[in-house]
């Protein structure tokens, strides 16, 4: 009775399968769009934190962060990093304050309770630039800049994707995809967006902010600031943001492993010795 | 119940013999993970699973308590409280990494337990309710994955609230409804939020308890092993201490090995970068996925794509889903064959190998591959042959396979000869 019943409750749903496997064998069709054949994968992009031992490369976060400052931070925010975050960096304190300073954070008038800026101070987080979504929008040809604390761990291959999509604006009417494809007319971005394949849709609405070699003056004995080697360094500066704590993790990783190694030799040795006798064929 | 040459209790120690008097809780332990448990001697390394997910769950409870300590369920802060948990709180990272990959962990580590108790037949007489109940945790497990998955509170969290509730949805007439009771309002947002973590808490703590269960349930006719032969005598077993606590001992520590280089050096593998995006009403990410050990059921259910007679598709597909586990409970009852172990089964251990495990992992693959083809019609195909193993092949194979000869007891396969068979034989 519990086959024949199991067998008619089989028989539904594999006939439900069948049915629907017919309709799509019929219908068949591998998906196909413009933005499969245009769109392309990342760059490589080898940064001293990858790796198993990666660490920052503390001169390449300060230059990144200098681009931040300097190009993204007019309409990125970066609200969950704070300044006193940045001794990580390598900045000391009175550093650290200076920075600080620099940036009008939103406060609190004390003797009057009124809304008002202020210079910042450690504790503060980064401002966002725009006082609202509807602000970011307007500025922005109804685009909002999405923050970009987290923006290396919220895309795949994160920083090769971030450095990819600064350095890979092309203009749409003589480029051609690795098949030698040109990009359709239709298909161009409208006036207000830009082409870039590494971006999903391949039609990005913020305009190339990395244009020209030396846009920012990098400190004396830094490499020369070309558009790839800043997009590398902010892309660099991102993979802290987004994980402050990266290297303290892989640093504790090893001994982990190394003791859990040994834990184990110990104990397989353990379970060697209490099995003797009974692996013993006699 | 236990077997008779088993060890007894008996402790040496004044206190301990208070103790015993009082409250036997060491005897409990004595007889339950001590010198007091008989196992099966030949049990193999797929063995040690058990003892591997109980250590996830005291991960997860554990990194999980501690986490709560600094979470916050609200729309507006939760997404921004776990960043500061991975910022701020001391070793905070490592605690919800654990937790993260530790849910991933202790999937891995059940789906090895599952199958090892498919191939060798686990859930069959005496140990059916061993089973149903370890389908229950299995249950609980999912749900609690998928709760504490919508606590970080970013775009998959959200997407994937909306969607798996809405499967509720395809239910006749009361889905509706019914929805909208679960969530608490039209969409996921803080009522459901609330709910979910408090959930997420509770269950483990129900898991829990089921575990207990699963494992007296399980002491009752002693483990079950390879050669799917029950044990005859003495010479067929081996005190679960020390020779079982050393066995699982070492492989615990290779398993955390493995457990440990991910959480230290590939956190976010098993992850998706969506859910690094704080969750938006307001955008459907490019294509909603589960987590990786939902894949292969998020598979069957996007497998129905047309309506089926009167029956919607996607009520098809929540019944097949949701039917794809269920089933489960009715094995000791489909798999009639009196031989337990597929290692004497030539038929049975065939469509195993060539059909469930191939199938299984083409579900897998397709549940985690955007909605679109050749996905969908293979796992079309590899959800036709879940549902033909379980319900059509399992039951007619038990009724037509001839299996292998058996050895006489666990004693012989061990060591090749025992003596107790000679015996038999002469008598």
């Amino acid at each position: 009775m519990a086959r024949i019943l199991s067998i008619l409750v089989g028989l539904f749903f594999t006939a439900g399968l069948t049915w629907s496997l017919l309709v799509g064998l019929f219908n068949f069709e591998m998906p196909h769009s413009v933005e499969k054949d245009f769109h392309k994968h990342p760059k490589e992009l080898h940064l001293s934190s990858d790796g198993a031992f990666g660490k920052f490369d503390r001169q390449q976060l300060q230059r990144g962060f200098q681009v931040y400052k300097e190009v993204c931070s007019a309409c990125h925010s970066l609200r969950l990093v704070a300044f006193r975050d940045l001794a990580a960096l390598g900045y000391n304190e009175a550093e650290v304050k200076a920075i600080a300073k620099g940036f009008q954070v939103p406060g609190i008038d004390p003797a009057t309770g009124e809304v008002n800026s202020r210079p910042g101070i450690a504790t503060d987080y980064f401002p966002k630039p725009f006082a609202n979504d509807i602000a970011a929008r307007a500025a922005n040809n109804n685009a909002i800049p999405p923050d970009l604390s987290l923006m290396t761990k919220a895309r795949h291959d994160g920083p090769a994707y971030v450095y990819s999509l600064l350095t890979g604006y092309a203009d749409p009417a003589t480029y051609k995809n690795e098949q030698g494809k040109a990009l359709p007319k239709e298909n161009y971005p409208p006036a207000t967006g830009h082409f870039n394949p590494y971006f999903a849709n391949l039609n990005l609405a913020m305009a190339p902010p990395l244009t020209s070699e030396g846009q920012v003056q990098y400190g004396e004995g830094s490499p020369k600031p070309t558009v790839d080697q800043m997009a590398r360094d902010v892309a660099a500066f991102l993979v802290w943001t987004a994980e402050p704590k990266l290297e303290k993790r892989k640093q504790t990783g090893w001994p982990v492993l190394g003791f859990l190694l040994f834990a184990t030799i110990l104990g397989f040795l353990a379970f060697k010795n209490v099995w003797a006798d009974k692996k013993k064929k006699a | 119940m236990s077997f008779p040459w088993a060890n007894e209790y008996k402790p040496s120690h004044p206190f301990m013999q208070w103790m015993d008097e009082k409250l036997p809780v060491p005897r409990l332990v004595y007889n339950a993970v001590g010198a007091g448990y008989p196992v099966p001697r030949n049990l193999n390394y797929f063995w040690n699973f058990g003892f591997m997910a109980l250590a996830c769950l005291g991960i997860q409870i554990v990194t999980g308590i501690i986490l709560a300590m600094h979470y916050a369920a609200n729309g507006g802060v939760a997404f921004d409280s776990v960043e500061h948990i991975m910022r701020d709180v001391n070793w905070g990272w490592l605690m919800r990494y654990a937790h993260a990959n530790g849910a991933s962990a202790f999937f891995v580590v059940i789906y090895v337990h599952i199958f090892r108790g498919f191939f060798y037949s686990s859930y069959k007489a005496p140990r059916e309710m061993v089973w149903l109940l370890g389908v229950v945790i299995f249950l609980l497990m999912m749900a609690t994955g998928f709760l504490g998955y919508v606590l970080p509170w970013g775009q998959m969290s959200f997407w994937g609230a909306k969607v798996i509730t809405g499967l509720f949805g395809a239910i006749p007439l009361v889905g509706e409804p019914l929805q909208q009771w679960l969530l608490g309002g039209f969409a996921p947002d803080n009522a459901a939020l609330n709910r979910f973590f408090s959930l997420h808490y509770l269950l483990p703590f129900v898991i829990v308890g089921v575990v207990v269960l699963h494992i007296w349930a399980l002491h009752i006719p002693g483990s079950s092993n390879p050669t799917g032969v029950e044990i005859k005598t003495e010479s067929d077993t081996v005190p679960f201490y020390p020779y079982f606590i050393a066995k699982d001992g070492w492989t615990l520590g290779v398993f955390l090995f493995v457990f440990c280089a991910v959480l230290f050096f590939a956190p976010n593998m098993l992850g998706h970068p969506d859910n690094y995006i704080p969750a938006n009403p307001m955008s459907t990410p490019a294509h909603i996925v589960p987590e990786w050990y939902f894949w292969p059921f998020y598979a069957i259910l996007r497998a129905f794509t047309v309506n089926f007679f009167f029956i919607p598709a996607k009520l098809m597909g929540v019944m097949a889903m949701f039917g794809s586990i269920l089933v489960w409970f009715f094995l000791p009852w489909l798999d009639k064959s009196p031989v337990r172990s597929g290692a004497y089964r030539p038929l049975f251990r065939k469509f195993f190998w060539f059909g469930l495990i191939p199938a299984m992992l083409v579900l897998f693959y397709c549940g985690g591959a955007p909605a679109e083809e050749p996905y969908v019609v293979l796992s079309q195909i590899a959800a036709l042959y879940y549902f033909a193993h379980f319900l059509i092949i399992l039951p007619l194979v038990s009724a037509v396979e001839k299996p292998e000869p058996l050895p006489y007891s666990i004693t012989e396969a061990v060591l090749g000869h025992d003596e107790n068979a000679k015996l038999a034989n002469a008598g």
